[in-house]
Protein backbone atom coordinates (compact mmCIF):
# COMPACT_ATOMS: atom_id res chain seq x y z
CA UNK A 1 0.00 0.00 0.00
CA UNK A 2 0.96 3.66 -0.56
CA UNK A 3 0.19 7.08 0.08
CA UNK A 4 1.17 10.13 -1.34
CA UNK A 5 1.14 13.66 0.32
CA UNK A 6 0.83 16.74 -1.26
CA UNK A 7 3.34 19.16 0.52
CA UNK A 8 1.64 22.54 1.81
CA UNK A 9 4.60 25.50 0.91
CA UNK A 10 5.57 28.89 -0.72
CA UNK A 11 8.54 27.66 -3.15
CA UNK A 12 10.74 28.75 -0.76
CA UNK A 13 9.83 26.94 2.85
CA UNK A 14 7.82 23.46 3.23
CA UNK A 15 5.05 24.54 5.77
CA UNK A 16 4.11 23.05 8.91
CA UNK A 17 0.88 21.68 7.77
CA UNK A 18 2.95 18.96 5.48
CA UNK A 19 4.26 17.19 8.47
CA UNK A 20 0.69 17.26 10.16
CA UNK A 21 -0.28 15.59 6.73
CA UNK A 22 2.36 12.37 6.69
CA UNK A 23 1.43 11.84 10.46
CA UNK A 24 -1.86 11.26 9.09
CA UNK A 25 -0.67 9.69 5.88
CA UNK A 26 1.59 7.22 8.25
CA UNK A 27 -1.69 6.01 10.23
CA UNK A 28 -3.53 4.99 6.90
CA UNK A 29 -0.58 3.07 6.56
CA UNK A 30 1.52 1.74 3.93
CA UNK A 31 4.72 3.76 1.87
CA UNK A 32 4.34 7.54 2.09
CA UNK A 33 5.60 9.31 -0.64
CA UNK A 34 5.56 13.50 -0.59
CA UNK A 35 5.21 15.39 -3.84
CA UNK A 36 6.26 18.85 -3.92
CA UNK A 37 4.95 20.72 -7.02
CA UNK A 38 6.41 24.32 -7.61
CA UNK A 39 9.27 26.31 -9.75
CA UNK A 40 12.56 26.59 -7.79
CA UNK A 41 11.32 24.43 -4.76
CA UNK A 42 14.49 22.85 -4.23
CA UNK A 43 15.19 23.88 -1.26
CA UNK A 44 11.56 22.58 0.12
CA UNK A 45 11.84 19.11 -1.55
CA UNK A 46 15.27 18.42 0.21
CA UNK A 47 13.16 19.70 3.23
CA UNK A 48 10.37 17.08 2.55
CA UNK A 49 12.43 14.43 2.12
CA UNK A 50 14.27 15.03 6.24
CA UNK A 51 10.23 14.40 7.61
CA UNK A 52 10.28 11.03 9.42
CA UNK A 53 8.72 8.58 7.54
CA UNK A 54 8.54 9.31 4.07
CA UNK A 55 9.83 6.98 1.97
CA UNK A 56 10.29 9.39 -1.14
CA UNK A 57 10.03 12.93 -2.31
CA UNK A 58 8.56 13.64 -6.06
CA UNK A 59 9.78 16.88 -7.13
CA UNK A 60 8.09 18.59 -10.48
CA UNK A 61 9.76 22.01 -11.00
CA UNK A 62 7.91 23.94 -13.61
CA UNK A 63 6.29 27.12 -14.47
CA UNK A 64 2.89 25.78 -14.75
CA UNK A 65 2.83 24.55 -10.91
CA UNK A 66 4.67 27.53 -9.45
CA UNK A 67 1.31 28.82 -7.49
CA UNK A 68 -0.44 25.07 -7.59
CA UNK A 69 -3.23 26.28 -10.25
CA UNK A 70 -5.85 23.67 -9.85
CA UNK A 71 -5.76 22.49 -13.50
CA UNK A 72 -1.97 22.04 -13.67
CA UNK A 73 -2.12 20.00 -10.27
CA UNK A 74 -4.91 17.72 -11.79
CA UNK A 75 -3.09 17.18 -14.47
CA UNK A 76 0.16 16.20 -12.56
CA UNK A 77 -1.76 14.38 -9.56
CA UNK A 78 -4.14 12.41 -11.40
CA UNK A 79 -1.48 10.15 -13.88
CA UNK A 80 0.29 10.06 -10.81
CA UNK A 81 -2.11 8.18 -8.77
CA UNK A 82 -2.36 4.63 -10.65
CA UNK A 83 0.48 4.33 -8.38
CA UNK A 84 -1.04 5.04 -4.99
CA UNK A 85 -4.21 3.75 -2.76
CA UNK A 86 -4.84 6.86 -1.37
CA UNK A 87 -3.75 11.20 -1.64
CA UNK A 88 -3.98 12.67 1.76
CA UNK A 89 -3.85 17.10 1.13
CA UNK A 90 -3.59 19.77 3.74
CA UNK A 91 -7.03 21.31 3.90
CA UNK A 92 -5.60 24.49 3.46
CA UNK A 93 -6.77 26.85 0.79
CA UNK A 94 -4.54 25.24 -1.99
CA UNK A 95 -5.40 21.96 -1.02
CA UNK A 96 -9.31 22.78 -0.69
CA UNK A 97 -8.73 23.93 -4.33
CA UNK A 98 -7.09 20.84 -5.65
CA UNK A 99 -8.67 17.93 -3.88
CA UNK A 100 -12.16 17.86 -5.70
CA UNK A 101 -10.69 18.20 -9.12
CA UNK A 102 -8.59 15.04 -8.51
CA UNK A 103 -10.97 13.50 -6.98
CA UNK A 104 -13.58 13.53 -9.55
CA UNK A 105 -11.36 12.86 -12.13
CA UNK A 106 -10.85 9.62 -10.16
CA UNK A 107 -14.37 8.96 -10.04
CA UNK A 108 -14.14 9.36 -6.34
CA UNK A 109 -16.11 10.92 -2.98
CA UNK A 110 -13.36 12.91 -1.28
CA UNK A 111 -13.33 12.83 2.54
CA UNK A 112 -13.13 16.82 3.75
CA UNK A 113 -11.10 17.48 6.98
CA UNK A 114 -10.33 14.62 8.31
CA UNK A 115 -9.80 14.33 12.11
CA UNK A 116 -8.85 10.73 12.50
CA UNK A 117 -8.19 7.63 10.59
CA UNK A 118 -10.11 4.62 11.84
CA UNK A 119 -8.62 2.48 9.44
CA UNK A 120 -8.35 2.49 5.38
CA UNK A 121 -11.97 3.13 4.88
CA UNK A 122 -13.12 4.93 8.06
CA UNK A 123 -12.11 8.40 9.14
CA UNK A 124 -13.76 10.44 11.21
CA UNK A 125 -14.39 14.33 10.04
CA UNK A 126 -16.67 16.93 11.77
CA UNK A 127 -19.62 18.20 10.46
CA UNK A 128 -22.28 21.30 11.30
CA UNK A 129 -19.10 23.76 11.93
CA UNK A 130 -18.05 21.06 14.49
CA UNK A 131 -21.43 20.52 16.38
CA UNK A 132 -21.10 16.78 15.44
CA UNK A 133 -18.76 14.74 14.77
CA UNK A 134 -19.44 12.19 11.45
CA UNK A 135 -17.54 8.38 11.75
CA UNK A 136 -17.62 7.44 7.81
CA UNK A 137 -16.87 4.65 5.62
CA UNK A 138 -15.55 4.81 2.18
CA UNK A 139 -16.39 2.21 -0.48
CA UNK A 140 -14.12 3.77 -2.95
CA UNK A 141 -11.15 1.86 -4.28
CA UNK A 142 -8.88 4.94 -3.90
CA UNK A 143 -8.94 7.65 -1.03
CA UNK A 144 -8.96 11.37 -2.07
CA UNK A 145 -8.57 13.76 1.54
CA UNK A 146 -7.90 16.58 3.05
CA UNK A 147 -6.66 16.48 6.49
CA UNK A 148 -7.66 19.30 9.43
CA UNK A 149 -3.57 20.17 10.50
CA UNK A 150 -5.06 20.92 14.18
CA UNK A 151 -6.03 17.08 14.34
CA UNK A 152 -2.24 15.27 14.10
CA UNK A 153 0.98 16.04 15.63
CA UNK A 154 3.46 17.13 13.15
CA UNK A 155 5.82 14.24 12.00
CA UNK A 156 9.52 14.79 13.22
CA UNK A 157 12.55 15.75 10.89
CA UNK A 158 14.76 12.82 10.82
CA UNK A 159 13.85 11.48 7.55
CA UNK A 160 16.66 10.68 4.84
CA UNK A 161 13.70 10.40 1.77
CA UNK A 162 15.69 10.59 -1.72
CA UNK A 163 13.91 13.08 -4.43
CA UNK A 164 12.90 11.75 -7.55
CA UNK A 165 12.07 14.57 -10.59
CA UNK A 166 8.67 14.35 -12.18
CA UNK A 167 7.95 15.94 -15.14
CA UNK A 168 5.39 19.67 -14.67
CA UNK A 169 2.97 19.38 -16.95
CA UNK A 170 3.15 21.42 -20.07
CA UNK A 171 -0.11 23.24 -19.87
CA UNK A 172 -1.42 25.76 -21.33
CA UNK A 173 -4.06 26.03 -19.07
CA UNK A 174 -7.06 27.65 -18.91
CA UNK A 175 -6.84 29.47 -15.97
CA UNK A 176 -3.78 32.16 -15.65
CA UNK A 177 -2.12 33.07 -12.67
CA UNK A 178 -2.33 37.00 -12.93
CA UNK A 179 -0.92 38.27 -9.21
CA UNK A 180 -0.82 37.73 -5.49
CA UNK A 181 -1.46 40.04 -2.62
CA UNK A 182 -0.24 38.64 0.49
CA UNK A 183 0.07 39.86 3.81
CA UNK A 184 3.88 40.87 4.94
CA UNK A 185 4.27 39.35 8.33
CA UNK A 186 6.90 38.43 10.41
CA UNK A 187 4.60 36.65 12.52
CA UNK A 188 4.09 33.32 13.20
CA UNK A 189 1.43 32.27 10.47
CA UNK A 190 -1.68 31.91 12.20
CA UNK A 191 -2.67 28.50 11.58
CA UNK A 192 0.08 26.69 12.91
CA UNK A 193 1.09 29.33 15.60
CA UNK A 194 1.99 28.49 19.55
CA UNK A 195 -0.41 31.18 20.59
CA UNK A 196 -3.41 33.25 18.92
CA UNK A 197 -4.40 36.18 20.18
CA UNK A 198 -7.75 37.39 18.16
CA UNK A 199 -10.26 40.65 18.16
CA UNK A 200 -13.52 41.15 17.36
CA UNK A 201 -16.34 43.73 16.87
CA UNK A 202 -15.93 45.47 20.08
CA UNK A 203 -12.59 47.16 19.22
CA UNK A 204 -15.12 49.16 17.31
CA UNK A 205 -12.21 50.11 14.19
CA UNK A 206 -9.20 48.88 12.35
CA UNK A 207 -7.33 51.69 14.47
CA UNK A 208 -8.22 50.15 17.74
CA UNK A 209 -7.39 46.63 16.76
CA UNK A 210 -3.89 47.46 15.40
CA UNK A 211 -3.73 49.66 18.44
CA UNK A 212 -4.55 47.37 21.12
CA UNK A 213 -4.34 44.09 19.99
CA UNK A 214 -1.26 43.93 17.99
CA UNK A 215 1.14 45.30 20.84
CA UNK A 216 -0.27 42.69 22.60
CA UNK A 217 0.56 39.87 20.33
CA UNK A 218 3.31 41.33 19.95
CA UNK A 219 4.50 40.43 23.62
CA UNK A 220 3.03 37.54 23.38
CA UNK A 221 5.20 36.50 20.13
CA UNK A 222 1.30 35.42 18.62
CA UNK A 223 0.04 35.14 15.79
CA UNK A 224 -3.16 37.40 15.00
CA UNK A 225 -6.49 36.57 13.97
CA UNK A 226 -9.89 37.97 14.07
CA UNK A 227 -13.94 36.89 14.17
CA UNK A 228 -15.84 36.81 10.81
CA UNK A 229 -17.36 40.09 12.24
CA UNK A 230 -14.28 42.02 12.58
CA UNK A 231 -12.98 40.86 9.49
CA UNK A 232 -16.07 42.18 7.70
CA UNK A 233 -16.14 45.85 9.10
CA UNK A 234 -12.83 45.59 7.54
CA UNK A 235 -10.62 45.68 11.27
CA UNK A 236 -8.38 42.91 9.68
CA UNK A 237 -7.83 41.27 6.67
CA UNK A 238 -9.65 38.42 5.47
CA UNK A 239 -7.36 35.53 6.12
CA UNK A 240 -6.97 36.49 9.62
CA UNK A 241 -10.31 34.99 10.40
CA UNK A 242 -10.64 32.29 12.91
CA UNK A 243 -14.19 29.81 12.18
CA UNK A 244 -15.82 27.67 10.37
CA UNK A 245 -15.24 28.90 6.65
CA UNK A 246 -11.85 30.79 7.99
CA UNK A 247 -8.74 29.33 9.51
CA UNK A 248 -9.16 26.59 12.29
CA UNK A 249 -6.59 27.09 15.07
CA UNK A 250 -5.56 24.90 17.81
CA UNK A 251 -3.24 26.90 19.42
CA UNK A 252 -1.11 26.61 23.14
CA UNK A 253 -3.51 29.80 24.15
CA UNK A 254 -5.84 31.41 22.39
CA UNK A 255 -6.68 34.85 23.99
CA UNK A 256 -10.55 36.41 22.34
CA UNK A 257 -10.96 39.27 23.06
CA UNK A 258 -13.85 41.36 22.37
CA UNK A 259 -15.27 38.30 20.86
CA UNK A 260 -18.71 37.25 21.52
CA UNK A 261 -18.16 33.42 20.71
CA UNK A 262 -20.63 32.94 17.71
CA UNK A 263 -20.76 29.11 17.45
CA UNK A 264 -19.13 29.50 14.19
CA UNK A 265 -16.19 30.85 15.22
CA UNK A 266 -16.26 28.64 18.33
CA UNK A 267 -15.87 25.81 15.35
CA UNK A 268 -12.64 27.60 14.53
CA UNK A 269 -10.99 27.25 17.75
CA UNK A 270 -12.30 25.91 20.87
CA UNK A 271 -9.54 22.97 20.30
CA UNK A 272 -7.26 25.18 21.43
CA UNK A 273 -5.34 24.47 25.24
CA UNK A 274 -5.78 27.20 27.17
CA UNK A 275 -8.50 29.45 26.23
CA UNK A 276 -8.67 33.41 27.53
CA UNK A 277 -11.91 35.90 26.65
CA UNK A 278 -12.00 39.20 27.83
CA UNK A 279 -15.28 40.47 27.07
CA UNK A 280 -17.45 43.42 29.13
CA UNK A 281 -20.63 41.08 28.58
CA UNK A 282 -20.67 38.53 31.27
CA UNK A 283 -23.33 36.50 29.22
CA UNK A 284 -20.97 36.58 25.98
CA UNK A 285 -21.14 32.01 25.10
CA UNK A 286 -17.28 32.70 24.38
CA UNK A 287 -16.67 32.04 28.48
CA UNK A 288 -18.80 28.78 27.94
CA UNK A 289 -15.44 27.61 26.35
CA UNK A 290 -12.82 29.67 27.91
CA UNK A 291 -10.21 28.43 30.95
CA UNK A 292 -10.17 32.19 32.10
CA UNK A 293 -12.66 34.47 31.46
CA UNK A 294 -12.48 38.28 32.41
CA UNK A 295 -14.88 40.41 32.57
CA UNK A 296 -14.32 44.05 31.49
CA UNK A 297 -13.77 46.86 29.24
CA UNK A 298 -10.88 45.76 26.95
CA UNK A 299 -10.07 49.65 26.21
CA UNK A 300 -8.48 48.90 29.86
CA UNK A 301 -8.09 45.25 30.29
CA UNK A 302 -5.74 45.18 26.97
CA UNK A 303 -3.27 47.54 27.42
CA UNK A 304 -3.30 46.91 31.74
CA UNK A 305 -2.30 43.08 30.10
CA UNK A 306 0.21 43.90 27.83
CA UNK A 307 1.72 46.34 29.87
CA UNK A 308 1.93 42.93 32.79
CA UNK A 309 3.52 40.93 30.43
CA UNK B 1 -23.14 35.62 -20.45
CA UNK B 2 -25.87 33.04 -19.15
CA UNK B 3 -24.92 32.13 -15.41
CA UNK B 4 -25.94 28.90 -13.34
CA UNK B 5 -26.42 29.00 -10.09
CA UNK B 6 -26.93 25.96 -8.06
CA UNK B 7 -28.21 26.54 -4.04
CA UNK B 8 -28.92 24.12 -1.64
CA UNK B 9 -31.31 23.79 0.83
CA UNK B 10 -29.74 23.58 4.79
CA UNK B 11 -30.63 23.67 8.31
CA UNK B 12 -30.79 27.46 9.35
CA UNK B 13 -27.19 29.19 10.37
CA UNK B 14 -28.47 29.85 13.48
CA UNK B 15 -30.36 26.76 14.60
CA UNK B 16 -28.61 24.99 17.33
CA UNK B 17 -28.13 21.40 15.68
CA UNK B 18 -28.60 18.38 17.53
CA UNK B 19 -27.29 14.85 17.37
CA UNK B 20 -30.07 12.10 17.63
CA UNK B 21 -29.70 9.68 20.04
CA UNK B 22 -29.44 7.00 17.86
CA UNK B 23 -26.33 8.00 16.27
CA UNK B 24 -27.56 8.53 12.81
CA UNK B 25 -27.50 11.59 12.27
CA UNK B 26 -28.75 15.20 13.00
CA UNK B 27 -32.18 15.93 13.99
CA UNK B 28 -33.96 17.41 11.01
CA UNK B 29 -37.44 17.24 12.18
CA UNK B 30 -39.51 20.66 12.41
CA UNK B 31 -35.57 22.57 12.36
CA UNK B 32 -36.06 25.64 10.06
CA UNK B 33 -34.08 25.34 6.86
CA UNK B 34 -33.07 27.82 4.76
CA UNK B 35 -30.54 28.62 1.42
CA UNK B 36 -27.13 27.70 2.48
CA UNK B 37 -25.62 30.90 3.28
CA UNK B 38 -22.76 30.83 0.53
CA UNK B 39 -25.15 30.43 -2.12
CA UNK B 40 -27.23 33.44 -1.32
CA UNK B 41 -24.52 34.95 -2.13
CA UNK B 42 -23.95 33.42 -5.27
CA UNK B 43 -27.41 34.58 -6.33
CA UNK B 44 -26.80 38.28 -5.08
CA UNK B 45 -23.67 37.76 -7.52
CA UNK B 46 -25.50 36.63 -10.78
CA UNK B 47 -28.54 38.92 -10.06
CA UNK B 48 -26.01 41.93 -9.53
CA UNK B 49 -23.87 40.65 -13.08
CA UNK B 50 -27.63 40.98 -14.68
CA UNK B 51 -28.57 44.24 -13.24
CA UNK B 52 -24.99 45.32 -14.42
CA UNK B 53 -26.03 43.89 -17.63
CA UNK B 54 -22.84 41.34 -17.89
CA UNK B 55 -25.29 38.50 -17.40
CA UNK B 56 -28.86 37.39 -19.90
CA UNK B 57 -29.97 34.77 -17.85
CA UNK B 58 -29.83 33.69 -14.11
CA UNK B 59 -31.08 30.23 -14.06
CA UNK B 60 -31.34 28.89 -10.50
CA UNK B 61 -31.23 24.71 -9.95
CA UNK B 62 -31.44 23.05 -6.97
CA UNK B 63 -31.45 19.14 -5.73
CA UNK B 64 -33.08 18.08 -3.20
CA UNK B 65 -36.99 16.84 -1.47
CA UNK B 66 -39.95 18.57 -2.92
CA UNK B 67 -39.25 21.60 -0.43
CA UNK B 68 -36.08 22.70 -2.08
CA UNK B 69 -38.26 24.09 -4.78
CA UNK B 70 -39.13 26.86 -1.83
CA UNK B 71 -35.15 27.59 -1.73
CA UNK B 72 -35.30 28.33 -5.46
CA UNK B 73 -38.75 30.30 -4.89
CA UNK B 74 -36.45 32.11 -2.59
CA UNK B 75 -33.28 33.00 -5.61
CA UNK B 76 -36.18 33.79 -7.81
CA UNK B 77 -37.13 36.41 -5.65
CA UNK B 78 -33.92 37.92 -5.30
CA UNK B 79 -33.57 38.38 -9.20
CA UNK B 80 -33.51 34.55 -10.66
CA UNK B 81 -35.06 34.43 -13.81
CA UNK B 82 -36.37 30.73 -13.36
CA UNK B 83 -35.46 27.68 -11.86
CA UNK B 84 -34.97 23.50 -12.13
CA UNK B 85 -35.68 21.14 -9.31
CA UNK B 86 -34.00 18.03 -9.11
CA UNK B 87 -36.47 16.17 -7.15
CA UNK B 88 -35.10 13.41 -5.03
CA UNK B 89 -35.18 12.16 -1.04
CA UNK B 90 -31.99 10.81 -1.14
CA UNK B 91 -28.77 11.63 0.00
CA UNK B 92 -26.76 13.08 -2.87
CA UNK B 93 -23.12 13.48 -2.26
CA UNK B 94 -20.81 16.56 -3.90
CA UNK B 95 -19.93 13.72 -6.69
CA UNK B 96 -23.15 12.94 -7.52
CA UNK B 97 -24.27 16.80 -7.39
CA UNK B 98 -21.40 17.23 -9.83
CA UNK B 99 -22.53 15.13 -12.25
CA UNK B 100 -25.63 16.04 -12.02
CA UNK B 101 -25.08 19.48 -12.58
CA UNK B 102 -23.03 18.44 -15.09
CA UNK B 103 -25.48 17.00 -17.02
CA UNK B 104 -27.60 20.34 -16.44
CA UNK B 105 -24.97 22.00 -18.00
CA UNK B 106 -25.03 20.20 -20.83
CA UNK B 107 -28.41 21.05 -21.34
CA UNK B 108 -28.16 24.97 -20.58
CA UNK B 109 -24.96 25.65 -21.84
CA UNK B 110 -24.17 28.51 -19.47
CA UNK B 111 -21.10 30.54 -19.62
CA UNK B 112 -20.73 30.49 -15.96
CA UNK B 113 -21.51 28.25 -12.76
CA UNK B 114 -21.82 30.18 -9.74
CA UNK B 115 -21.44 27.87 -6.49
CA UNK B 116 -21.22 28.82 -2.69
CA UNK B 117 -17.72 27.78 -1.73
CA UNK B 118 -19.41 25.06 1.15
CA UNK B 119 -22.58 23.98 2.24
CA UNK B 120 -22.67 24.62 5.88
CA UNK B 121 -24.26 21.26 6.70
CA UNK B 122 -21.43 18.74 5.37
CA UNK B 123 -18.62 21.38 5.15
CA UNK B 124 -17.78 19.51 2.09
CA UNK B 125 -16.24 22.20 -0.17
CA UNK B 126 -15.96 19.61 -3.49
CA UNK B 127 -18.97 20.76 -5.37
CA UNK B 128 -17.42 23.32 -7.39
CA UNK B 129 -14.38 21.74 -7.78
CA UNK B 130 -15.42 18.50 -8.69
CA UNK B 131 -17.76 20.28 -11.86
CA UNK B 132 -14.64 22.02 -12.85
CA UNK B 133 -12.99 18.49 -13.18
CA UNK B 134 -16.36 16.48 -15.11
CA UNK B 135 -16.50 19.48 -17.60
CA UNK B 136 -13.10 20.01 -17.87
CA UNK B 137 -13.55 24.10 -17.15
CA UNK B 138 -11.44 26.29 -15.00
CA UNK B 139 -12.15 27.48 -11.69
CA UNK B 140 -11.92 30.38 -9.46
CA UNK B 141 -12.57 29.39 -5.48
CA UNK B 142 -13.14 31.18 -2.86
CA UNK B 143 -14.17 34.45 -4.72
CA UNK B 144 -13.34 37.93 -3.23
CA UNK B 145 -14.02 39.42 -6.20
CA UNK B 146 -15.53 39.13 -9.50
CA UNK B 147 -15.06 40.66 -12.69
CA UNK B 148 -15.40 40.31 -16.48
CA UNK B 149 -12.94 40.93 -18.50
CA UNK B 150 -13.81 41.12 -22.29
CA UNK B 151 -14.76 36.65 -22.81
CA UNK B 152 -12.71 36.42 -19.74
CA UNK B 153 -12.98 36.15 -15.68
CA UNK B 154 -10.57 37.82 -13.48
CA UNK B 155 -11.41 36.33 -10.01
CA UNK B 156 -9.50 38.02 -6.51
CA UNK B 157 -9.05 34.54 -4.38
CA UNK B 158 -8.87 34.48 -0.35
CA UNK B 159 -6.27 32.52 0.13
CA UNK B 160 -3.87 31.30 2.91
CA UNK B 161 -1.79 34.62 3.21
CA UNK B 162 -3.61 37.01 1.71
CA UNK B 163 -5.64 37.12 -2.07
CA UNK B 164 -4.41 35.58 -5.38
CA UNK B 165 -5.44 36.79 -8.61
CA UNK B 166 -6.41 34.40 -11.92
CA UNK B 167 -7.96 34.97 -14.96
CA UNK B 168 -10.09 32.43 -16.40
CA UNK B 169 -11.20 31.91 -19.96
CA UNK B 170 -14.96 30.95 -20.14
CA UNK B 171 -17.05 29.13 -19.48
CA UNK B 172 -15.54 28.73 -15.94
CA UNK B 173 -16.82 27.53 -12.63
CA UNK B 174 -16.16 30.56 -9.55
CA UNK B 175 -17.32 29.46 -6.21
CA UNK B 176 -17.76 32.17 -3.62
CA UNK B 177 -16.51 33.46 -0.08
CA UNK B 178 -18.15 35.12 2.31
CA UNK B 179 -17.01 38.79 1.57
CA UNK B 180 -18.03 38.95 -2.24
CA UNK B 181 -20.90 40.83 -1.35
CA UNK B 182 -23.79 41.19 1.00
CA UNK B 183 -26.96 39.00 -0.46
CA UNK B 184 -30.17 41.71 -0.64
CA UNK B 185 -33.96 40.86 1.21
CA UNK B 186 -36.46 39.91 -1.37
CA UNK B 187 -39.03 42.76 -1.47
CA UNK B 188 -42.37 41.88 -0.89
CA UNK B 189 -43.63 42.48 -4.47
CA UNK B 190 -39.98 40.39 -5.98
CA UNK B 191 -41.86 37.57 -3.85
CA UNK B 192 -44.64 37.49 -5.37
CA UNK B 193 -43.48 37.83 -8.58
CA UNK B 194 -40.91 34.64 -7.77
CA UNK B 195 -44.22 32.66 -7.35
CA UNK B 196 -44.88 33.15 -10.83
CA UNK B 197 -41.50 32.63 -12.48
CA UNK B 198 -41.43 28.77 -13.68
CA UNK B 199 -39.71 26.03 -12.09
CA UNK B 200 -38.80 23.14 -14.53
CA UNK B 201 -39.29 19.72 -12.10
CA UNK B 202 -37.09 16.51 -13.16
CA UNK B 203 -35.78 13.69 -11.03
CA UNK B 204 -31.98 11.88 -11.06
CA UNK B 205 -33.63 9.53 -13.60
CA UNK B 206 -33.90 11.80 -16.14
CA UNK B 207 -29.96 12.33 -16.11
CA UNK B 208 -28.90 9.09 -16.34
CA UNK B 209 -26.66 9.96 -13.10
CA UNK B 210 -25.73 6.85 -10.77
CA UNK B 211 -26.48 9.11 -7.61
CA UNK B 212 -25.68 6.16 -5.50
CA UNK B 213 -23.54 7.00 -2.35
CA UNK B 214 -20.30 6.32 -2.05
CA UNK B 215 -19.89 6.79 1.88
CA UNK B 216 -21.92 5.49 4.58
CA UNK B 217 -22.63 6.39 7.74
CA UNK B 218 -21.28 4.70 10.75
CA UNK B 219 -22.02 6.83 13.43
CA UNK B 220 -22.71 10.91 14.05
CA UNK B 221 -21.65 11.66 17.66
CA UNK B 222 -21.60 15.25 19.82
CA UNK B 223 -18.46 16.67 19.86
CA UNK B 224 -16.18 16.50 23.44
CA UNK B 225 -17.53 19.08 25.41
CA UNK B 226 -15.61 21.89 26.64
CA UNK B 227 -16.09 22.87 30.22
CA UNK B 228 -16.27 26.55 31.18
CA UNK B 229 -13.51 27.06 33.59
CA UNK B 230 -13.54 30.20 35.68
CA UNK B 231 -13.86 33.63 35.83
CA UNK B 232 -10.99 35.94 36.94
CA UNK B 233 -11.44 38.79 39.11
CA UNK B 234 -8.42 41.40 37.65
CA UNK B 235 -5.77 41.40 35.11
CA UNK B 236 -3.73 40.74 37.61
CA UNK B 237 -5.03 37.53 38.45
CA UNK B 238 -5.55 36.70 34.62
CA UNK B 239 -1.25 36.82 34.70
CA UNK B 240 -0.60 34.68 37.61
CA UNK B 241 -3.32 32.00 36.75
CA UNK B 242 -1.72 31.84 33.22
CA UNK B 243 2.01 31.69 34.32
CA UNK B 244 0.62 28.77 37.18
CA UNK B 245 -0.56 26.81 34.22
CA UNK B 246 2.41 27.15 31.57
CA UNK B 247 0.79 29.16 29.28
CA UNK B 248 3.10 32.36 29.57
Amino acid sequence: MAVLVIAEHDNASLNDATHKVVTAAAKFGGDVDVLVAGEGAGDVAAAAGKISGVRKVLHADGASVAKQVAEAMEALVVPLMDGYDAVFIPATTMGKNISPRIAAKLDVMQLSDITDVIDTDTFERPIYAGNAILTVKSSDAKKVITVRGTAFDAAGEDGSASVESVDAPAGPFKSEFVSEQMVKSDRPELAGAKRVVSGGRALGSKEEFDRLIVPLADKLEAAVGASRAAVDAGYAPNDYQVGQTGKIVAPELYVAIGISGAIQHLAGMKDSKIIVAINKDEEAPIFQVADYGLVADLFNAVPELTEAL
Amino acid sequence: MKVLVPVKRVIDYNVKVRVKPDQTGVDLANVKMSMNPFDEISVEEAVRMKEAGTATEVVIVSIGPQQAQETIRTALAMGGDRGILIKTDETVEPLAVAKLLAKVVEEEKPDLVLLGKQAIDDDSNQTGQMLAALLDWPQGTFAYKLEKDGDALTVTREVDGGLQTLKLSTPAIVTVDLRLNEPRYASLPNIMKAKKKPIDEKAPGDYGVDIAPRLSVVKVTEPPVREAGEKVEDVATLVSKLKAAGAI
